[in-house]
């Protein structure tokens, strides 16, 4: 059996009898009546003579019920319309996404009074327009329904009036007001002011996931505590030592951004950075690096000075050979490009940040790829400051402690102590959204106002501001906690007026303070000189010393760790926790990540086993494991994902929660944050004394990634993704343009296969023609654009019964591909959505022309025709298609269809979450088909208003929801027939890397891909091409 | 029957067409007075502010004047002591027009001047659904010569029977003895056949009109006659529903919108009487009272607008869920009148649903209707279309069809 080239699971790659089996399916489950086998037809379930009777009396009953008196339904018009709203206009605020120190600067689209989507603000130049899925998604947290709807005195409802009073003289003692980090420059004002009343008050700044270790170290290296920017777009070799800066680290959006500005690739002068990634177990960053060694988490400190000494010219003192290879090599790269390098580290250690930073200062990053004159505000929290307040409150020394946007009770790794000293603080008062785990302890709950409800400003980065401005009349009674802050510290007028008096002087009057609020942003005049730090090296031979002896040699490693979709505290949001982890594709749930090998040794499965691989697999229920550290014990399910070192294992962070955050967040998963340890002065992500064994158990755990199939006589995989190195690349450019041309010369060839490839005539599309284009060198998989997607198009959520069985819905998916060996392959991402083929074959197979095509290239889905024959799906070489196996909307007229579905689903359907729904777009009913419509409803949008100003249509008129998430600008899109449209000219300027998936079929996809280029001087292990 | 409807059409589009030739050059002025100013200004007759024949006299037959005045009337009126007192006299100050060009105030004025006197006939829309008629005509002419070709049939067949049944006993065969026609198995088997088309066609005709709701004509919460405010006033349809030239929804106007009206106007004196659909006369100042009852007014004493309550009007015309509408495309891209759709709103007292909505009569009318291929920007880039035409490979007379340039496809409305 020939090995091949492209793999998505480990049956594909060996080729199981399952996997085989399973792919001759488009549906996983048997149908219904199968069960029935062998008995009369008219003793199955439902004989013949019930069906007609059924279809006789729901006709007869539809028929009366449809011919009762109409409803009278009213049109409710404004009393007094605002000037400027048109009803059923959209109108776009820009604001700021502020979570915790997160800062995005964003539109809010608001239909009628409503939020329903968020986009990113093209003015912030940090930013540039990109978002992440947590922005996205961060809308539906506006119409929780587990948000706290007014303040409360021990669990009791109380008014405002009565909390002020109550509070204004319960607030004694030494007061700390405990946040996470606050960017925003006004409240840290108030918040000064604030404790300025109260003589002996402080501010403690917590973060759930911390990075004191950096400012730390950057305070011993540079006297400066502060986060520097940083510039990936100048690094030509950029070096990660466990970062995952694409998903989870400091700012993701800005980082995948410029990370992509160095990927992009031009295919007539071709260069790209070289990015070398070590790491312990499988992250977004790693699968993006074009280079990436494995090493046990205990080692990273060798690691880091290895590649000191490395740099230095030093010898290199690792064991293992591989990864000093690796070290060796990255440091060759970091001297060969002095200036434009640079390095980067998750760890949480100061003394092997302090490495870090000499690394840097050594390579000359400083000034060019690191600017300590432009710093970030994203991390301010200093963790023995957590510690020494939670001291404190055991110590009875705090008598009131207010809490903002912190909940330490569920994210402090002694929660149990951060609890008790929590009993001792006479007076506690919570400004958090919801009723979490700290809430509940508290007293007072004054629940704060959502993002877009509220008013304020940010600063991500020194002299970049971004303002918050509400969308929505406040859905609650709740306060925004900087009023709050206000009234009890006794100022007269409210947090607008302050904020408008603080900025008014600044921005220039009324006038200036209307076009920021307007923009959204005021960024720096011009952009500011890099600058670096200098600084001793003293503290460098101590922190060498420091961490010396840290490394192991045997034993089994945890990483915790970040998911890119939840992270820290979004496991209440539906979107989120359906959207696959890029890296395990997995959905609802938090696991034990194994390798491979351990797998083996540890569970007995042996993937090189067909049987065993296979049930592995193939059956959701995976095997569960107790992980001991420190006394303390989870039990997780475990998934097997390559890339993982063969002696760590990784839990990631964030669930395990109850149903007072969420339904969403109810029983799934189990919560890692007690398993983080403090290393003396910081917390640490890793622990190195771990005991782990099966426990004979099983969990179901919603694994997307053997779903979608489509490695079928239909088409095979392997022609789905195209990937090349640097090398390959720059000694025949034109290697995939070859194999096309080779492949189609009996049709004609590239430029005559759209005729002389089909018996079916070829039509003029005269107007306009949609096209897009997906450049795979910069997608880096982050999932922004699948919620962007299940946003804009009412994509329901199925819950994960359903997603158990393959019921998916989501619109756009990004696959995620191996190549090479099982233990240690390349990863590829690649969007995967409906491929508007101009030659469908699911148009021709639907009996009811329910899907059919557009003169403007559109496969086109007509929901109301749609009868649910499910055949375009089975067609469909891309698997795209989605069955709406339940009414998992609620759109139904008939209730019951929607019974067996799990309670995130029903709360989807509450009518205060259905505010979220986009107005524009259908919501769908049980038993029809749907998929990626291009964004019809904004393609229709733009012509309009093309024809409204009487002008031709412009690219700036359209940006699909997809498109204008991406971070990374991945995605191109527009009119095909326009010679100036920016698809025209990147598919015209890419001649050699792009290519049509599964392009053999003469199914003409609208959809251009840009193959991988990974920038590597050698071919790939494994990358032998398989139809050679 | 189809040449019939071919007359009928082409009589229909010939009228309509005549129709446009003769508006086209009083058109400016017409189109500009009504867009701007018959929202509160008739030509004959007091309406918020004064009827507007003579105007020119008034001001001395100086336009200049006229300019600046209706630029910046609040400005002007410290300039002019006839401009100050058109204040005092009337109590709301005009609405200023700085976007109107001299020109374009000119043209208004022309047209003022050359409107007819009333009396005269304008010459209306009188006489265009005469054509329809005819082809229900023909179909109860059709159904008479059936029905009597079908009673000759019969009666010939039971001749022949009669006649093959006389010829057998002269012949001696045995006749069989005749079976009653309603215990004949032909006939019985023929009237099944026929009662199923019938009513298969009957059924399936009523089902698919299920849900539609032509002609609905509900009694609304005031009695707001579309034919005193856009027939008689001619208050442009934009002035009221603002949301017709740019989103989805024309809008049902808010109570501010009839107040900036109506805080002058609070009686109905001078028009016709006004009578329900019912026969049942209507007091229209009453009407206008329920208008200042939900706007929180009392005449005479200054409006606070924040005590309006909105009006809850029923709502006419109702689209499914899953189909797209959008006014703008129609009125403003499309440049479709709203008689089209709606009927002639500007005669009707009550409002009824004109049209069945249907999806049969969406696409016939994509199917007919031109779109504005040579005038709209937009267009410019089917250069392909734009060749034919001039090529006469496209027959110009019937031109570019909503459905030629992908108007019937499926997603175009449903998504």
């Amino acid at each position: 059996m020939e090995q091949k080239k492209h793999w998505q699971s480990f049956g594909e790659l060996k080729q199981s009898d399952a996997y085989n089996k399973d792919v001759k399916d488009e549906f996983r489950e048997d149908l219904p009546f199968v069960e029935d086998e062998g008995k009369n037809f008219l003793d199955a379930k439902a004989p013949r003579r019930d069906f007609l009777k059924y279809l006789g009396f729901s006709t007869a009953a539809a028929a009366v019920a449809a011919s009762c008196e109409m409803p009278v339904k009213k049109a409710i018009p404004f009393a007094n319309k605002p000037e400027d709203v048109v009803p059923g206009n959209a109108k776009f605020y820009a604001t700021t996404y502020v979570n915790d120190g997160d800062v995005v600067s964003v539109l809010a689209k608001v239909r009628d009074g409503r939020p329903i989507k968020i986009e990113g603000n093209e003015l912030s130049p940090i930013t540039g327009g990109g978002t992440s899925a947590r922005v996205q998604a961060s809308v539906l947290d506006l119409y929780d329904t587990a948000r706290l709807r007014f303040p409360t005195i021990d669990g009791k409802e109380v008014t405002y009036e009565a909390i002020d009073k109550s509070i204004a003289g319960a607030i004694a003692g030494p007061v700390v007001l405990l946040t996470s980090t606050i960017t925003s420059p006004t409240t840290k004002e108030i918040i000064t002011a604030f404790l300025a009343k109260y003589p002996g008050g402080r501010h403690v700044v917590y973060d759930a996931v911390s990075c004191s270790g950096m400012l730390l170290a950057n305070e011993a290296s540079y006297g400066k505590r502060a986060l520097p920017s940083y510039h990936f777009e100048n690094a030509k070799a950029i070096v990660s030592i466990g970062a995952d800066f694409l998903g989870t680290w400091l700012s993701p959006v800005e980082f995948n951004r410029q990370y992509a500005t160095g990927r992009k690739l031009d295919e007539k002068n071709p260069a790209m950075s070289k990015h070398i990634h070590f790491d312990s177990i499988a992250t977004l960053t790693g699968s993006n690096a074009d280079e990436r060694y494995l090493h046990r988490p205990s080692e990273t400190g060798s690691v880091v000075a290895a590649l000191l000494a490395a740099v230095q010219g030093q010898a290199v003192t690792v064991a293992d050979a591989k990864l000093k290879a690796g070290i060796e090599k990255a440091a060759r790269e970091l001297n060969a490009n002095k200036g434009a390098a640079l390095v980067v580290c998750g760890s949480n250690d100061v003394n092997v940040q302090i490495v870090v930073n000499a690394i840097n200062a050594a390579i000359g990053a400083n000034g060019t790829t690191i600017d300590f004159g432009t710093v970030s505000n994203c991390r301010q929290g200093i963790d023995a400051d957590f510690v020494k307040l939670v001291d404190d409150m055991n110590a009875g020394a705090v008598g009131t402690l207010l809490i903002h946007g912190a909940n330490p009770a569920y994210t402090w790794y002694d929660a149990e102590k951060f609890k008790a000293g929590l009993k001792k603080v006479r007076t506690t008062i919570s400004f958090n959204g919801k009723m979490d785990e700290t809430t509940e302890l508290c007293k007072y709950a004054v629940p704060d106002h959502h993002y877009l409800e509220s008013w304020g400003d940010a600063e991500a980065k020194t002299g970049h501001f971004s303002f918050l401005q509400p969308t929505i009349f406040p859905l609650f009674k709740t306060r925004q906690w900087q009023d709050s802050l206000l009234k009890w510290s006794g100022a007269t007028g409210d947090y607008l007026a302050y904020l408008k008096n603080y900025w008014g002087a600044k921005v220039g009057g009324e006038s200036g303070w209307d076009k920021a609020l307007q923009d959204g942003v005021i960024n720096p005049a011009t952009a500011p000189a890099l600058s670096g730090a200098s600084g001793a090296t003293a503290n460098l031979p101590a922190a060498l010393a420091g961490i010396g002896g840290a490394a192991k040699r045997s034993g089994t490693e945890l990483v915790i760790y970040e998911k890119v979709s939840i992270g820290a505290n979004g496991a209440a949001n539906p979107w989120l926790q359906e959207m696959p982890d890029p890296v395990t594709r997995a959905t609802w749930d938090n696991y034990v990540v194994v390798s491979p090998d351990m797998a083996r040794s540890l569970l007995g499965i042996d993937l090189n086993k067909n049987g065993e691989a296979d049930d592995y697999e193939v059956n959701p229920p995976k095997k569960v494991v107790r992980v001991t550290v420190n006394g303390k014990t989870i039990e997780l399910p475990t998934l097997i994902i390559p890339n993982t070192h063969p002696n760590v294992i990784g839990i990631a962070l964030g669930y395990g929660r109850s149903a007072k955050v969420g339904k969403a967040a109810d029983g799934f998963g189990k919560n890692a944050f007690p398993l983080l340890s403090l290393n003396g002065t910081t917390i640490s992500f890793i622990n190195t004394d771990v005991k782990i064994e099966a426990t004979g158990d099983t969990y179901p755990i919603a694994l997307t990634q053997t779903h979608s199939r489509y490695d079928t006589t239909q088409g095979n995989r392997t022609e789905v993704v195209k990937e090349l190195t640097l090398a390959e690349f720059k000694a025949k450019p034109n290697e995939i343009r070859e194999d096309r041309e080779k492949e189609l010369k009996p049709w004609g060839g590239l430029e005559k296969y759209q005729s002389q490839g089909t018996l079916y005539p070829v039509y003029d599309r005269p107007g306009i023609k949609w096209g897009m284009a997906i450049d795979m060198n910069s997608c880096t998989g982050c999932g922004a654009c699948v919620v962007a997607c299940t946003a804009e198009n009412n994509v329901p959520v199925v819950g994960k019964p359903e997603v158990l069985r393959g019921h998916e819905m989501q619109w756009m998916r990004i696959d995620r591909y191996f190549s090479g060996d099982m233990d240690n392959p390349n990863v590829t991402f690649e969007p995967m959505l409906c491929q508007h083929c101009d030659n469908a074959p699911c148009e021709n197979v639907c009996p009811v022309a329910a899907t059919n095509h557009s003169s403007e290239g559109i496969n086109q889905m007509a929901y109301n025709r749609c009868i649910g024959t499910r055949y375009c799906a089975n067609n469909c070489p891309f698997k795209v298609r989605r069955f709406n196996w339940a009414d998992y909307t609620g759109a139904d007229s008939f209730p019951d269809n929607q019974g067996h579905l799990n309670d995130v689903v029903h709360n989807m359907n509450d009518d205060l979450t259905r505010m979220v729904l986009n107005p524009d777009v259908t919501v769908r009913s049980r038993g029809v088909i749907e998929k990626c419509s291009f964004c019809v409803q904004r393609t229709q949008e733009a012509k309009l208003k093309a024809k409204r100003d009487s002008r031709p249509l412009v690219d700036s008129d359209i940006k699909v929801a997809c498109q204008q998430a991406c971070p990374t600008n991945a995605i191109t899109f527009g009119n095909a027939n326009d010679k100036n449209s920016a698809i025209t000219k990147l598919r015209m300027e890419n001649p050699n890397r792009q290519f049509y998936v599964l392009e053999q079929l003469h199914v003409l996809p609208n959809i251009t891909y840009l193959a991988k280029v990974r920038n590597r001087d050698e071919e790939a292990v494994g990358e032998k091409k398989e139809h050679a | 029957m189809i040449s019939f409807r071919r007359i009928a059409r082409t009589t229909v589009t010939g009228t309509l067409l005549l129709l446009s030739l003769y508006s086209a050059n009083a058109q400016d002025g017409r189109t500009l007075f009504q867009t701007n100013c018959a929202s509160c200004h008739k030509i004959d007759g007091t309406l918020t502010g004064p009827g507007l024949r003579g105007v020119e006299e008034r001001w001395n037959g100086d336009r200049s004047k006229i300019h600046q005045w209706v630029h910046n009337p609040g400005g002007y009126a410290t300039k002019d002591p006839y401009a100050a007192s058109l204040i005092k006299q009337y109590p709301i100050t005009m609405t200023p027009f700085p976007q109107l060009s001299e020109k374009e105030i000119d043209a208004i004025l022309d047209y003022i001047k050359a409107a007819p006197a009333p009396g005269a006939t304008t010459g209306g829309a009188a006489g265009t659904n005469e054509a329809g008629k005819e082809t229900s005509d023909n179909s109860l002419l059709f159904g008479v010569l059936t029905l009597i070709l079908a009673v000759v049939a019969l009666t010939l067949l039971q001749v022949n029977a009669n006649l093959k049944k006389l010829a057998d006993e002269k012949q001696g065969y045995a006749s069989v003895e005749p079976v009653p026609f309603w215990r004949n198995k032909s006939y019985i088997a023929l009237i099944t056949v026929v009662l199923f088309v019938v009513g298969g066609y009957l059924t399936s005709r009523g089902a698919m009109a299920l849900g539609r709701t032509k002609d609905y004509q509900p009694v609304q919460p005031i009695f707001y006659s579309h034919k005193v405010h856009a027939g008689i006033n001619q208050i442009s349809c934009q002035y009221c529903h603002i949301g017709v030239y740019q989103g989805k929804q024309a809008t049902i106007p808010s109570v501010n919108i009839c107040m900036n009206c109506h805080k002058a106007i609070n009686e109905y004196s001078k028009g016709p009487k006004l009578y329900t659909e019912e026969g049942d006369e209507v007091n229209p100042t009453a009407e206008i009272q329920k208008l200042y009852k939900a706007a929180g007014y009392e005449p005479g004493k200054p409006w606070d607008e924040s005590k309006a309550k909105p009006i809850e009007w029923k709502r006419l015309h109702n689209l499914p869920d899953h189909v797209y509408f959008n006014h703008s495309q129609h009125v403003k891209a499309g440049q479709v009148a709203c008689q089209t759709c709606h009927g002639e709103i500007q005669k009707m007292d009550e409002v009824k649903q004109f049209s069945d909505l249907s999806m049969g009569w969406c696409i016939n009318c994509h199917r007919e209707t031109k779109v504005q291929f040579k005038d709209n920007g937009f267009y410019s880039i089917y250069e392909k279309y734009h060749d034919d035409l001039k090529n006469g490979r496209i027959d110009s007379a019937k031109g570019i069809t909503v459905e030629k340039i992908g108007g019937t496809e499926c997603q175009k409305c449903h998504y």
